[in-house]
């Protein structure tokens, strides 16, 4: 589904990945653990298409197609999300009308026909259950005045409506509780059926009890440095970071 | 001061001479009028060295050839069906005036509610007229104002009894339709008794192209515990030159809003002044301008605090695309006995060019203590993290910014309180970010068009 080679980017001189690789299957859970300021919401960014870094090079191949080639909007229609490490608030748009602009879009790109009035709400209101939101929030506008974890909430509502092929998780699990943890881990599971992929990008292993991984990348120095199951991330929590240095798969 | 205008005072003269006359006034209004022509002559047009008028130029406008409002006065049955303006699901009773002439002859409304010619209410309801008329604009802080009290041809007329609610809206579309350069000078009163409620629509339009200048002045009097909602809308044609001033006085306990929504224009400056004068007066005064092309729209606001215990709220936004350029100047007067004063403004502002122009100037003078007083102004470009966020949701970028600038300009909507104007303009405000509303060809406000061209629409009422 995913397949990165390569991958170099920059930003104002300045090279944050420095030849990483990355190959993501359908039906695939893959971590992505570093940490701080090793280039994780750059990969983010760069798979989503913000257009804020100097020079990229490398390759991404999405569904067979180059992904660098693709709008970012077109990226999103091809089932490409992202849940934001920090959601951006958006004033007067309520995310109600917010998903409806988004998925009449999703399906005139599609070639198919928008839902009706009626059918959207029908499937507003199951998609709501599924992360547990309430009433109220769903009237609100995006994000505004949303405390963290409703913010992160909100980004799984979005990711429920719109049903993505790859869904990348940026810091999900960070300003979360414990109950706020287990209600956004569950609506990310139930998502996952096995045509889907998920990338979760976190600093901690704590978010991986609930969202358990196929594959645990350790991304250091703006590379992949190991790749593991999902016991690469308990070792990973249990000796730190600096233990990595000695046991990367390569040179760092 | 008129040198350079030989032309322009040819024709006021000359409408003076003839269209003004012990028939057509009362000693009232006559003696007002010879007065004010005088205080026009002396203090001429406004020019850039007025410190209001700085960015307000003129000069260009009023170098163009102009034929004045004396012979357009009838109208064909083809204009006739201009008038029968619809806002969706409200019941209005409405009234026009074409080229300054007020041209609907039904005038009773139920309630004893008056809606009528101003020249016509003078004769009929001398008291009223002579109580009210030319209170506030006797204030000549510009030659402007003097002109418009010296040969006004006409205007509305609306009274409320005390005690009435007046139920339907009143809407009063004011159309230009000449077959030359048109200047036209209309003069409107508004008077609300006690306890008395009125909502009114104002609907500035224009069908011709020829061009035009309309020197408005309004006077609105809102006496004790009463409501005054005012809308304005404002679709002129790019050669339209709009100037108004609308004077607002409130007595004790009352409860006004006021908004202004310009669409569409060439110069275009609003100018609004309220003297909250009984406690417990309450004034909203907004707006929303969408500017673009080389159209240039001027708010300017004067809230005069006289008394203690009163509140006041503006809130005007604008979206500046191309080389368009806004102006807004708010200022807020609290009076030395004006204790326990509330009062905020706020100015905010997308410029989306870098060739559009944005001014703002916020001005406080405050001579009382006890006072709770803000103002923010803002001018800004499109928040690039919500549309990024936007378009990761699969919102194309065109409609990305639609939505932000829709939700942008929806903060003074909201604030509407009929339902139905407030979906009107929504709707009226998305074909123009849109770019389907232009006043380049017809009376788009006026007309039902149901059908988009867009593939997509985002309808906001029905979600």
């Amino acid at each position: 589904m995913l397949e990165i080679k390569d991958l170099h980017v920059s930003i104002q001189g300045k090279e944050i990945l420095k030849g990483l690789n990355l190959s993501v299957k359908p039906g695939e859970v893959h971590a992505i653990m570093g940490p701080n300021g090793t280039g994780k919401s750059t990969l983010a960014n760069v798979i989503t298409g913000r257009d804020i870094y100097d020079n990229i090079s490398g390759e991404i191949i999405y569904k067979g197609k180059d992904l660098m080639e693709m709008a970012i909007e077109d990226r999103a229609r091809e089932g490409i999300f992202l849940s934001f490490q920090y959601p951006v608030e958006i004033p007067g748009v309520s995310i109600t009308n917010f998903m409806r602009a988004a998925l009449d879009e999703i399906y005139l790109y599609k070639g198919k026909k928008p839902l009706s009035g009626g059918e959207f709400l029908k499937y507003f209101n199951e998609k709501k259950q599924l992360v547990e939101m309430t009433a109220n929030l769903a009237n609100r506008s995006v994000n505004e005045g949303f405390s963290g974890g409703e913010k992160k909430k909100n980004e799984i509502f979005q990711m429920a409506m719109l049903n993505p092929d790859l869904a990348i998780l940026d810091e999900t699990d960070s300003g979360l509780d414990i109950d706020a943890l287990r209600i956004v881990a569950n609506g990310v599971n139930k998502l996952r059926t096995s045509e889907n992929a998920t990338i979760v990008i976190t600093h901690y292993q704590r978010l991986l009890d609930y969202i358990v991984p196929d594959f645990v990348h350790v991304l250091y120095g703006g590379k992949i440095v190991k790749t593991g199951g999902k016991e690469l991330a308990f070792e990973l929590e249990e000796k730190g970071y600096e233990w990595i240095k000695d046991h990367a798969d390569i040179e760092l | 001061m008129m040198e350079n205008y030989q032309n322009l005072k040819q024709l006021f003269d000359g409408f003076f001479n003839q269209h003004i006359n012990n028939e057509t006034d009362s000693p009232v209004s006559l003696s007002v009028r010879k007065g004010a022509l005088e205080d026009f002559y002396r203090m001429g047009f406004p020019t850039n060295k007025i410190e209001k008028w700085r960015k307000t130029k003129l000069k260009d406008v009023l170098d163009l050839p102009y034929t004045i409002n004396t012979i357009d006065r009838l109208r064909t049955q083809e204009q006739k069906s201009i008038f029968e303006c619809e806002i969706n699901n409200l019941d209005t009773d409405l009234f026009s005036l074409l080229n300054g002439w007020f041209e609907t002859s039904k005038t009773t409304l139920p309630q004893g509610v008056i809606v009528c010619s101003i020249r016509e209410a003078e004769k009929k309801y001398p008291e009223l007229f002579s109580k009210y008329f030319d209170r506030m604009a006797s204030d000549r802080s510009n030659g402007l104002i003097a002109l418009n009290s010296a040969i006004y041809s006409d205007g509305y007329f609306v009274y409320v009894p005390d005690n009435v609610a007046c139920e339907r809206t009143i809407q009063i579309v004011n159309v230009i339709n000449a077959t030359s350069r048109i200047f036209v000078n209309t003069r409107n009163m508004v008077i609300v008794g006690k306890n008395a409620s009125l909502s009114l629509v104002h609907c500035d339009d224009s069908l011709s192209s020829f061009g035009s200048f309309v020197n408005n002045v309004s006077e609105f009097f809102v006496d004790e515990g009463s409501q005054l909602d005012f809308y304005k809308m404002q679709n002129k044609d790019e050669k339209a030159t709009v100037i108004t001033h609308n004077f607002v006085e409130q007595q004790r306990d009352t409860n006004t809003h006021a908004n202004t929504i310009t669409f569409n224009g060439g110069l275009i400056r609003n100018d609004t002044r309220v003297k909250l004068a009984g406690q417990g007066a309450n004034a909203d005064v907004m707006g929303l301008y969408l500017v673009d092309r080389e159209q240039f729209v001027d708010n300017q606001v004067k809230i005069d605090h006289a008394v203690s215990d009163c509140t006041s709220n503006q809130l005007f936004k604008g979206i500046v695309d191309e080389n368009g350029r806004a102006i807004f100047n708010g200022h807020i007067l609290v009076q030395q006995d004006a204790q326990r004063t509330a009062a905020y403004q706020s100015n905010n502002n997308i410029q989306l060019t870098d060739t559009a122009s944005i001014d703002t100037h916020p001005f406080l003078e405050i001579y009382a203590d006890d006072v709770k007083c803000s103002h923010g102004a803002t001018v800004g470009q499109l928040d690039e993290d919500a549309l990024f966020y936007m378009m990761q949701r699969g919102i194309c970028e065109r409609n990305a910014r639609m939505l932000l600038m829709f939700s942008f300009a929806g903060q003074v909507i909201d604030h509407i309180k009929i339902p139905a104007i407030k979906h009107r303009i929504s709707e009226l405000v998305s074909r123009r970010l849109k770019g389907e509303l232009s006043a380049c060809e017809s009376c788009e406000l006026n007309c039902e068009n149901p059908d988009s061209v867009m593939t997509f629409e985002i309808d906001m009422s029905k979600i």
